[in-house]
């Protein structure tokens, strides 16, 4: 089987198409960017509190939102996290209730919040911030409901509560009945007397507070800047500064678009969605590269045409394995962003969206640009001199004719 | 050339027997349970598909800076009076942010020299100099501040480590977070009550035993408590907020300045109850030499001497209780604080664990509650298993029997990176997973690049062996090059990134180096297997 047999498309001839398509692109995720959805940044970077609640039944987020404005807590974003079956509810909170003295504040002010019929004297057992093996430890052996047993009896019981609370049940329990079947009915009757269930409960938490916010940023910010400029250095040292420059431009407008993505989709810029951008950021180098090797190995070989002609012929001859290559990872990736779940969500986005762009700029962005510097020169210069690899002598290493 | 090539592979499966002996180790039985456990004794699964808390902790150093400078200010205090030397007043212009720069202002004109000898005799952490109008500078010495900094952060280390231990948290990690940012990062793993683990973990238990001045008093409000001495506290008092007699309700006592005892003269607590009641208590003991001015002091303040007061039992700031004493108590104690169990036995492990030395403040909080992670980690491994056969299929159709080598070279390249794993003990994140899906993808792009460029040799009218050799020759600059960037950005990743993204960088990085070998070299292997069968002139499929 075979795609792009001895292909001949006239790419450089589309360049004015190229551009359009770039620009537009660009110019909206900048649009985006500075006057609508702004760089949408996930609480890790802006400082905050981000809390995960499971609920039993299928939760109203209106409601909660009125629960949780009524506590004070005016900001609150609210919606649905993962498959509507779950149950479960994503609660974001803005920085102004997230301070380094008291770091939960938020995540207690939600709890309470939620908590809409608490019972005077009990401990709400699917609360897993503060009730665990120890609390349900504890109780039992103050109601001491199987008199006579031994004490590693109440922790093995414990620890049989919470496994079905979390293993089972996901960590929210309907009811105390419902661990009929899991434990004797004394046990249940002792676990009543401490205990009642609200609706909500399997708590996660993400809180970052102002300081390591600014720090994450910061340090985000420069590994994407080093890792540009560390490509930057790589190809010139492997290739010519024109060609460094032509791929980290076409990988700078990778980066550009996947986040101008995010922010047109208003969807959260998150630490895992950084590390995702930071490997196309070597990724889309790739194509990039495998395409340059055949115009240095082209301008041996074809001392008569252009450097148009031979940029033209490169892409040709390349276009199926840079299509095929990163068709290959495009499909992993997309199995990634079906199947992988909603934590992953954010960072397989940036894939898909990254390797398509990423793929496109090297052909439409990245070998262009060599041409159109070439051209600005010999305009000029008058007649220009191109500082080809294979004429300039610098680089090491050669592709072998 | 046959022997050559019995002898590369012989390597291949040298390392493949190394490898998965880095996933399973030695397995104690070869069922599927067995190999199962194998696995999950050798790579552990990170906090994102386990469950877990991760935390990371500020260090108020300056806290500790105050502590020593405060006792360096009684010091001199004392010296000073002894010397006779004048002084206006002695205190700490900057206490929040330069806790070791201590001012003396108005020392009589003669009394320099004795105030520098003193410092050289008694506090030679501190160099001192002179100012204007008579004042004094004593400025902790750049080396001493900065080690007692570190002792700082490692006592709190040791600390919070006997602690997790004592609640039985399994495979903790607890160590300094950065380089000199006085930070310290924890992560507990399958810890199924974050919000009581945080507070335990952060309380400073910092207990003191104070006089509790008014046989223990509780006032409603601090103004109540001045009315008592005609609105000014009795010397060396201070007011200390706790709760009144009854329990719940805030009341203000009147202790004395400085402690009977305090954290580190306690030699042990354990929970109990009390004998008449059966009300959970913390009994506590004191060291020798704390026992003796404990002594001493019970025995002249007890209810029958002829001047009672009662005890205050301070804990981080806070009154807990003010009992009346009954008679002289030497080297124990019990603390009644109207406790429920739970919370007697977390008071009695504090205190064994010992007083933190420095307050700290939670920078960040990362839990996975119980429904995340089982979550996670399903969708992780059907989209591990939906891509990689995706990617197997694919090239299966489009090479043929280039595509069954190539496929062999991918899952060499698993078994590689899941080896590699192994030996580190690295720690499986969800975005891990996600870097061995990529490794998928990337990986079998060299293969592309061999494979396209051997056709392409082919289309020319090159022999089989030649169309080989020269694919593997043109196609390595290229696969060289494209590594090396992606490696580049996966080790920053590595070394900025945090948990799970350091994880992925790491995952990306054992990937893309076991590439270049299966890649590359197990294929080009495979080829020259299948070439030496071959009679000359014979059609390669690819």
């Amino acid at each position: 089987m075979e795609f792009f047999r001895n292909t001949n498309i006239d790419f450089l001839g589309r360049k004015w198409y190229f551009l359009t398509f770039s620009l537009i692109f660009s110019v909206a995720g900048i649009f985006s960017m500075l006057f609508w959805h702004g760089i949408p940044l996930g609480v890790e970077f802006r400082g905050g509190t981000r809390v995960y609640v499971k609920f039993t039944q299928t939760p109203n987020n209106d409601e909660i939102r009125a629960l949780l404005l009524r506590a004070g807590l005016r900001t609150a974003g609210v919606q649905r996290y993962d498959k509507p079956e779950y149950n479960e509810v994503e609660i974001v909170l803005d920085q102004k209730e997230t301070s380094e003295q008291d770091l939960d504040a938020g995540k207690k002010q939600i709890i309470n919040a939620l908590e809409t019929n608490p019972v005077a004297g009990k401990d709400d057992l699917n609360n897993n911030d503060k009730i665990g093996f120890s609390a349900v430890r504890s109780a039992l052996a103050l109601r001491n409901p199987m008199p006579g047993a031994a004490p590693e009896e109440y922790d093995r019981i414990a620890r049989q509560v919470l496994d079905f609370r979390d293993k089972q049940r996901g960590g929210v329990l309907k009811s105390i009945d419902e661990l009929q079947g899991t434990v004797t009915p004394p046990v249940i009757d002792a676990l009543k007397q401490s205990f009642y269930t609200s609706n909500f409960g399997g708590l996660s938490a993400q809180i970052v507070g102002p300081q390591v916010g600014a720090q994450l940023k910061q340090q985000a910010t420069l590994a994407v800047g080093f890792s540009l400029l560390a490509m930057l250095v790589y190809l010139w040292f492997r290739f010519e500064l024109i060609y460094g420059v032509a791929a980290v431009v076409a990988v700078f407008h990778d980066t550009l678009i996947t986040i101008g993505a995010f922010s047109l989709t208003n969807q959260e810029i998150t630490l895992t969605v950084i590390a995702a951008i930071l490997t196309l950021v070597g990724y889309s180098m790739n194509d990039t590269i495998v395409v340059f090797d055949r115009i240095r190995e082209n301008v041996k070989l074809m001392r008569r045409e252009s450097l148009a002609e031979i940029v033209n012929r490169s892409i040709n001859q390349t276009l199926s394995r840079t299509i095929l290559t990163s068709g290959l990872t495009f499909l992993t990736v997309l199995s990634l962003f079906l199947f992988g779940g909603e934590v992953l969500h954010g960072f397989s986005f940036a894939l898909v969206v990254g390797i398509v762009i990423g793929t496109y700029s090297s052909i439409a962005v990245a070998a262009p640009m060599l041409v159109a510097w070439q051209e600005w020169r010999s305009v000029r210069a008058g007649r220009g001199t191109v500082p080809l690899p294979a004429q300039a002598g610098k680089s090491k290493v050669r592709a072998k004719v | 050339m046959q022997k050559n090539l019995l002898s590369k592979t012989a390597l291949i499966f040298g390392v493949l027997i190394v490898f998965l002996g880095g996933i399973f180790g030695i397995p104690k039985s070869l069922t599927k349970d067995g190999l199962k456990q194998a696995v999950a004794d050798r790579i552990h699964l990170g906090l994102d598909l386990k469950g877990g808390t991760h935390l990371i902790l500020q260090v108020m150093v300056n806290d500790a800076v105050n502590a020593q400078s405060d006792h360096a200010i009684e010091l001199l205090k004392d010296e000073l009076s002894k010397a006779k030397v004048a002084y206006a007043d002695i205190s700490k212009p900057d206490e929040k942010n330069q806790p070791e720069r201590i001012v003396v202002k108005g020392v009589a004109l003669d009394g320099g020299t004795q105030l520098r000898n003193i410092v050289t005799d008694h506090l030679p952490e501190f160099d001192v100099t002179g100012g204007t109008d008579n004042s004094w500078v004593l400025l902790m010495k750049a080396t001493v501040l900065s080690s007692l900094k570190v002792r700082t952060v490692e006592q709190s280390i040791e600390a919070i480590r006997t602690r997790v231990d004592s609640l039985g948290v399994s495979e903790p990690v607890i160590q300094q977070n950065g380089l000199g940012e006085n930070q310290i990062l924890v992560q507990l793993p399958g810890v199924d009550d974050p919000g009581r683990v945080k507070t335990l973990l952060s309380s400073t238990a910092r207990l003191e035993l104070r006089e509790a001045l008014d046989r223990g008093t509780p006032y409603p409000t601090e103004r109540a408590a001045l009315e008592q001495h005609g609105g000014l506290l009795p010397p060396s008092t201070v007011l200390i907020h706790g709760k009144s007699r009854r329990g719940e309700a805030d009341a203000v006592y009147i202790v004395s300045r400085t402690s009977v005892a305090s954290g580190t003269d306690i030699r042990g607590a354990d929970a109990g109850n009390k004998s008449d009641t059966n009300e959970p208590i913390v009994n506590f003991y004191l060291t020798a030499a704390a026992g003796k001015k404990f002594a001493l002091f019970t025995g002249a303040h007890s209810k029958d001497s002829a001047n009672p007061s009662n005890l205050a039992i301070v804990l981080d700031n806070n009154v807990i209780t003010a009992p009346s004493i009954n008679s002289q108590i030497s080297d124990s104690g019990i603390i009644e604080g109207g406790f429920d169990e739970q919370h007697a036995k977390d008071l009695a492990m504090l205190l064994r664990s010992g007083a933190l030395p420095a307050s700290l403040h939670y920078l960040t909080e990362s839990t996975v509650g119980p429904s995340l992670g089982a979550d996670s980690i399903n969708a992780g491994i059907k989209a591990a298993t939906v891509g990689m056969l995706a990617v197997l299929i694919f090239m299966l159709v489009y090479y043929r029997g280039a595509g069954i080598n190539a496929n062999i070279a991918l899952v060499l390249n698993l078994i590689i990176l899941l080896g590699f794993m192994g030996f580190f003990s690295a720690v499986l994140t969800l975005p891990g997973i996600a870097g061995v899906i990529l490794t998928v993808g990337m990986g079998v792009d060299s293969n592309v690049l061999i494979f396209e460029r051997i056709r392409e040799e082919l289309r020319n009218g090159k022999a089989a062996a030649a169309a080989v050799d020269q694919g593997f020759n043109r196609a390595w600059t290229t696969i060289l090059d494209t590594h090396v960037t992606t490696i580049v950005s996966a080790l920053i990743l590595f070394l900025v990134g945090t948990g799970p993204v350091s994880g992925f960088g790491l995952t990306l990085i054992f990937g893309l180096l076991a590439n270049l070998f299966t890649a590359v070299f197990v294929s080009r292997v495979i080829f020259d297997a299948v070439l030496s069968r071959k009679g000359r002139g014979e059609a390669l499929s690819i």
